[in-house]
């Protein structure tokens, strides 16, 4: 009787209601830059795969890096890269016992996200000047 | 598992809406969850419009109001009005909390009452917790020693060990963090959640408690504690200003220090 009326039970809503906010989205963002580094590492070993085969699938690969697309994809795994390195450092933090009040919660947690677009900015640069030197 | 939608059975119809009579300066629509566990149909969201120059403040106050004036039929559970019981806790704007001392001044534009998330609804506002209150069970949440008590006399601490448990024993059960948890959604049969976990350590760090080494054991498991990925939805939410996430981390901490 009960399991009968518990299978006819809706379940509430949560997703589909729960504000969004720093703690939840910060959280699911390392999960995703994290799958995101999963696949960039699969886009770097095809790299390294293609440096080995020869110069002609070298510059294949380099053609297809430096197009805008290629250019969109560096960027997103670069600021993944910085954001799931700078959150995890936020991780160890507490797991050493440090930072859970809110206020430092929510400080750190802007912090990592500044961070992580300034360090994106600065390989940019960085990559650019290179560029702009070496060749 | 994640589920991105609800079910089939679960998911909102458009409700009844309810006009008021009086009118004035200060009106406000609130949106409620409706759930009849006699009909067939799914829930739905009717909509109350009240006059607040003729209501409380607290969003309690209008669930009150609209149950003794405009449908009797809503269906919530209250008891103690001043946030020491825990039992109007429920989803109030998108954040869990205790309906009697969220201001309704708080809640900007149109407000949406659910039931507490991702749980199984047995009518409107209440929610069925007893999965929670049986995995509440399942950490025996009472205090264990060996030593006999002195007689006529309490157990005595120290100031120190008392501080110990500050922010632990104020907890008063309303699930409010355990289901604002992604991970308890998700994984709510073998991971304890937050208020479960709070209350163990209440009792791990207790110097009158003498079973921490049994009360670790039962925990260290991949889903009871280690389910917590340090999302601090809980803490956000927390009616009482706890630290649930701070809690758990502290039995972490102490898993890692007995390993040595």
């Amino acid at each position: 009787m009960i399991s009968s009326l518990k299978d006819k039970r809706p379940l509430s809503p949560h997703l589909q209601i729960y504000k969004i906010q720093i703690t939840s989205l910060l959280s699911i963002l390392h999960r995703i830059t994290g799958i995101v580094l999963f696949g960039g590492s699969i886009l770097w070993t095809f790299w390294l795969l293609a440096l080995a085969t020869g110069p002609d699938h070298y510059k294949t690969m380099q053609d297809f890096m430096l197009h805008p697309v290629g250019l969109i994809i560096l960027l997103g795994w670069s600021f993944s890269f910085f954001y799931h390195l700078c959150n995890g450092i936020r991780h160890l933090m507490w797991d050493c016992g440090l930072g859970y009040d809110l206020t430092t919660v929510r400080r750190t947690g802007w912090l990592v996200v500044f961070s992580s677009f300034f360090l994106t900015l600065l390989t940019c640069v960085l990559g650019y000047l290179c560029k702009e030197i070496w060749s | 598992m994640v589920q991105l939608r609800l079910p089939l059975n679960s998911r909102l119809q458009k409700g009844k809406t309810y006009i008021s009579s009086s009118k004035g300066q200060n009106m406000k629509t609130f949106h409620i969850y409706r759930y009849d566990p006699d009909s067939e149909e799914n829930p739905r969201l009717d909509s109350y419009e009240l006059n607040l120059d003729e209501c409380g403040a607290m969003v309690l106050d209008a669930l009150i109001k609209i149950k003794n004036e405009v449908d009797t039929t809503l269906t919530f559970r209250r008891s103690c009005r001043e946030g020491i019981c825990g039992s109007c806790a429920m989803n109030i704007d998108g954040t869990n909390t205790l309906a009697c001392i969220k201001p309704i001044a708080e809640c900007k534009g149109d407000i949406k009452i659910t039931p507490l998330p991702h749980l199984y609804v047995i009518k409107d506002l209440v929610p069925d917790l007893s999965f929670a209150y049986a995995q509440y069970a399942s950490i025996q949440p009472w205090l264990q020693s060996d030593e006999t008590p002195p007689p006529n006399k309490e157990r005595l601490q120290s100031k120190e060990e008392r501080e110990k448990i500050d922010g632990l024993w104020e907890c008063i059960l309303c699930f409010c963090c355990t289901t604002s948890c992604p991970s308890y959604w998700w994984n709510g049969d073998k991971y304890l959640g937050p208020a479960t976990l709070l209350q163990s350590y209440r009792w791990i760090a207790d110097s009158r408690d003498e079973a921490a080494g049994e009360r670790l054991d039962n925990l260290e498991d991949p889903f009871k504690l280690y389910r917590c990925h340090t999302i601090m939805n809980c803490t956000n939410t927390c009616p009482k200003g706890l630290n649930p996430a701070k809690a758990i981390g502290s039995i972490k901490t102490k898993m890692i220090e007995r390993i040595g």
